[in-house]
């Protein structure tokens, strides 16, 4: 195949942040997904929009499904960029060994 | 007792090798590593050393392998390490050896000269070729020129004035003389100006450009070269323009006149570069086949090489003794591994096929042996860090083992996140698990030979970080809800929970435990994760900090005082059991272990009922100083009592550790009972080798024999006056030092804390799906901030603290570290004997 865009190290360091990226963000949506409370900070709400909505629960709960949908596309894009990484640091390993 | 709590019993010892052994002798024991020689002939120059010539021939030998080296790294040839472990070559083998390399070395050395010389001829014939061919088309253009200058009319009008033979003669004169060469391209434009001025003018240069550069056969280098031709008319210009060229240092050429003759030349000279191409090329094959073939087995050479100097710079060491025809050595060594160093010698002799057995013969010496750690490859990382403050003084109780519990645990409280722990493990895990491999690759990267040598520090590290941080529930600065909070929101008014008019009415509500908490009874494990949402958790949390780092700390101290007694038993100092370590014990108990005791009592006694009227502790110590007492801070009968008691207790303390031992040392003193206190070297002489005949010669004169010290009153109240002084103010200002605990955790917290709120929250707080490309986006950021800043600074940070905790705080209660390392001749690092630095 035609020379990788990532150097070997780079490859390496992609690949392991991708690993991170999916257990952390998909774990992250999970979480979301169970309405817990530790993450209510993190929530695109704010206090004067509930207010308005009258401090309705039914809201903070589509809020909450909402950012853990988010979550679970951007573990979906890490799974792709895992994928990519892999083939990068194949594709250099293999440059590699036909030079040498 | 195991051989980590403290350093190795070492013995001194003196070896006596036949001269024919002591080569094969000294190489098994350099193998095996477990003996440390003394230098026997310090006066004497290197120059005069009995075995200076093989040492020569070692070093001339290694010279010859670096140039072989240079050579086969600059072919890219690969070399091959397979990691083998070759014996030292007898000394037979040297001479084989040195043949080899010499004629190898001769050899490189014929080869390089001749491609050098046949790529100087290549380069003279491809310049010629490039000049045949691009005069070619200059002098169709000099025709030209000549024959229209004859048919100018205005240059003809001024021959015309001149008569007819004179137009002859002038044909004749306009006949153009030239010179061919090339030159280096950068060069032309100063050489046609220098022509030009030189020349005034009367010069005509071509010049055209060679596309393909041209490879200088000294340098290697690719240049850029042109090939130019002057043409000129009479001598004087010709001899100029030939200085010009040399001064340019332009190549001149014979270059043939008639069109007929350059094409024949061009012809040769091309026959003459194809002959030349495969001569350089069966050169350069010729070459690459010895390179291979010296590449097979050039790291086994280097390894035997420097082997075989080890072995005659530690025989350089030994003394020669006429009258037996031996070599005597004196070297230090465990005791446990005599029997070891018994059979290598006897290898060593039978191998070199003498009869006489070689003997080992150990010394009672006064001097103070080496300080010897018998560790494994976990033990020693940790081993290396005490080493770093002072290695122990022989036999001395050793800090390490200690540590290895003790420096993790301490680095955790600092650090505690359960998932930054994570991180830290799985790295060390994998520098761990592919430790072998790790180790094979050789990498020379300082910082990674750090972190590799501390893998298992690492690891330690990253697993009881795993549980502080689930201590102080902190996953990336989230909570983790476990279990059911143990908080129940209820309204302290009504009892019932809070209504919606109550919620809406205020921006923050306090939480009565007398309402809010119904199980009564703490969440199971670790810090409820309530607390992350409320705004008081960093007040709430500073009181139990704070109160475990001073509970860790005067453990830890008590531990180091606790060790000292250990070290007191074994040296038999009674005086310093007596002196200093009870009231040493007595006040570090009386005031801080009265502390502890205080702090775990009021976490017993007093719970959240009492939580408004609960007795301040420090305000309570420093009450206790002043003989003051506040009504508030009383919380049991006889308390004013008990504490006074303590306090006075611990100024007796004072004048027990600071008089007491001087005067009664003086005391014996008078009375003849004073004894210098020398460092025990353990049971020598006669009841070991059976078999080997004892051999007393005159060794004594190579022992340094102490004075026993004069007993100096001055120095010794002095020496204890300070001992005193630092030991009770270093209690107060070392259980204030743990407080750190405290402090670093908390700024962990914060800014892992800042981290998210700043980062991953504004990423989590757009709405709609752009929101997943942007949380893709961030947490790559948050990722690496969270690497580089959180893990390896605040690491590196929290790394520092716990070393210095240990090598002040801990060990200034007991460790004397005046020692010095035992080094042991040994095979495994040659890399000192190498001729590089």
């Amino acid at each position: 195949m035609k020379c990788p865009i990532c150097g070997p190290k780079l490859s390496i360091c992609c690949s392991l942040l991708s690993i991170w990226g999916i257990v952390m963000l998909a774990l992250l949506g999970v979480f979301y997904r169970i309405h817990s409370v530790a993450l209510f900070e993190d929530l695109p709400i704010t206090s004067e929009d509930w207010k308005k909505d009258n401090y309705t629960l039914s809201v903070i709960h589509d809020k909450y499904n909402q950012t853990a949908y988010n979550c679970f596309v951007a573990a979906g894009i890490y799974v792709l960029c895992f994928f990519f990484s892999c083939c990068q640091q194949r594709m250099g390993s293999k440059a590699n060994y036909e030079m040498s | 007792m195991g051989s980590l709590f403290r350093s190795e019993e070492m013995t001194l010892c003196q070896l006596f090798l036949q001269s024919e052994a002591a080569y094969a002798c000294v190489s098994e024991l350099g193998e095996l590593g477990l003996v440390q020689f003394r230098d026997l002939n310090p006066d004497v120059n290197a120059f005069q050393r009995k075995f200076v010539n093989e040492v020569r021939r070692c070093d001339e030998m290694e010279r010859k392998l670096r140039f072989l080296e240079k050579e086969i790294k600059k072919d890219g040839i690969p070399m091959l390490d397979t990691g083998d472990n070759p014996d030292a070559p007898v000394p037979r083998e040297m001479i084989d050896l040195e043949a080899t390399f010499e004629k190898l070395e001769n050899e490189m050395k014929e080869v390089n000269g001749n491609t050098e010389a046949l790529k100087r001829n290549y380069l003279e014939l491809t310049e010629l070729k490039h000049i045949l061919r691009k005069t070619q088309t200059f002098f169709e253009e000099a025709e030209i020129h000549h024959v229209q200058a004859m048919h100018d009319p205005s240059l003809t009008e001024e021959n015309f004035g001149l008569l007819g033979e004179e137009s002859q003669r002038s044909g004749q004169a306009l006949r153009l003389g030239f010179v061919a060469g090339v030159i280096v391209r950068e060069k032309i434009p100063a050489f046609e100006r220098m022509l030009w001025r030189v020349c005034r003018g009367n010069v005509f240069l071509r010049q055209a450009e060679i596309d393909t550069p041209l490879e200088d056969p000294v340098t290697g280098d690719q240049v850029n070269k042109s090939v130019f031709i002057i043409f000129f008319q009479g001598e004087q210009l010709k001899s100029r323009v030939k200085k010009i060229c040399e001064g340019f240092r332009a190549t001149l050429y014979p270059c043939p006149e008639t069109p007929a003759e350059r094409r024949e030349m061009a012809i040769g000279v091309m026959t003459r570069i194809e002959d030349l191409n495969t001569v350089l090329g069966q050169t350069q094959d010729h070459r690459h086949r010895v390179l291979v073939a010296a590449a097979r087995n050039i790291k086994i050479w280097f390894i035997k090489v420097r082997k075989i100097k080890a072995i005659y710079h530690t025989l350089n060491m030994l003394n020669l003794d006429v009258t037996q025809k031996c070599l005597i050595a004196e070297c230090w060594c465990p005791v446990q591994d005599l029997d070891r160093i018994q059979q290598a010698l006897r290898r060593g002799t039978e191998r070199s096929g003498s009869s006489v057995p070689s003997i080992l013969n150990r010394m009672k010496t006064k001097e103070v042996p080496p300080t010897y750690n018998r560790n494994n490859k976990f033990t020693q990382g940790f081993q290396n860090i005490i080493d770093a403050y002072g290695i122990s003084t022989y036999q001395e109780v050793n800090p390490a083992p200690w540590a290895i519990i003790s420096f993790p645990f301490l680095f955790a409280v600092m650090f505690g996140d359960f998932g930054h722990g994570f991180i830290m493990f799985l790295v060390a895990l994998y520098l761990v698990t592919r430790e072998k491999q790790l180790q094979a690759m050789k990498i020379n990267n300082e910082i990674f030979d750090m972190f590799f040598g501390g893998r298992y520090i690492i690891l330690l590290m990253g697993l009881f970080s795993m549980y502080t941080g689930l201590i102080y529930n902190d996953v990336f600065s989230k909570s983790l809800k476990l279990f059911d909070s143990s908080w129940d929101p209820h309204d302290p008014q009504t009892f019932k929970p809070y209504v919606a008019d109550t919620l809406k009415g205020s921006t923050s509500l306090q939480l009565d435990p007398n309402a809010s908490f119904p199980k009564g009874g703490p969440y199971p494990f670790g810090l409820d994760p309530v607390w992350a949402l409320s705004t008081n958790k960093i007040t709430a949390l500073n009181s139990f900090k704070m109160k475990i780092s001073v509970i860790f700390g005067i453990c830890q101290m008590f531990l180091g005082v606790m060790l000292s007694i250990v070290n007191h038993r074994f040296f038999k100092r009674k005086v310093n059991i007596y002196f200093e370590f009870i009231p040493q014990v007595i006040f570090l108990a009386a005031i801080f272990g009265y502390l502890v005791v205080e702090i775990f009592v009021k976490w017993i006694i007093f719970t959240w009922r009492d939580a408004g009227t609960a007795p301040n502790l420090l305000i309570g110590l420093i009450q206790m100083f002043l003989f003051q007492s506040d009504p508030k801070n009383l919380w049991y009968s006889g308390q004013v009592g008990f504490q006074t008691f303590l306090v006075i207790l611990a100024v007796i303390c004072i004048p027990w550790m600071l008089l007491i031992k001087p005067f009664y040392l003086r005391h014996q003193q008078k009375f003849g009972q004073y004894q210098y206190q020398e460092v025990p070297t353990g049971n020598l002489l006669d009841d070991s080798d059976g078999e080997e005949v004892v051999y007393h010669s005159d060794s004594e004169r190579s022992h340094y024999d102490p004075e026993p010290e004069e007993f100096n009153f001055g120095d010794v109240f002095t020496h204890q006056c300070i001992h005193t002084i630092e030991y009770c103010l270093g209690c107060v200002s070392h259980t204030a030092s743990y407080l750190r605990l405290w402090a670093l955790s908390l700024a962990h917290a914060q800014l892992s804390e800042v981290l998210w709120n700043m980062v991953m929250r504004i990423a989590l707080q757009i709405e709609g799906i752009a929101g997943a490309f942007v949380l893709a986006g961030v947490f790559a950021f948050w990722a690496c901030a969270t690497v580089i800043v959180l893990i390896l600074m605040e690491g590196l940070s929290a790394f520092l603290h716990t070393l210095r905790l240990h090598w002040v705080e801990f060990n200034s209660k007991f460790y004397d570290g005046q020692g010095y390392k035992f080094h042991p001749f040994s095979f495994e690092d040659l890399s000192e004997y190498s001729i590089e630095d």
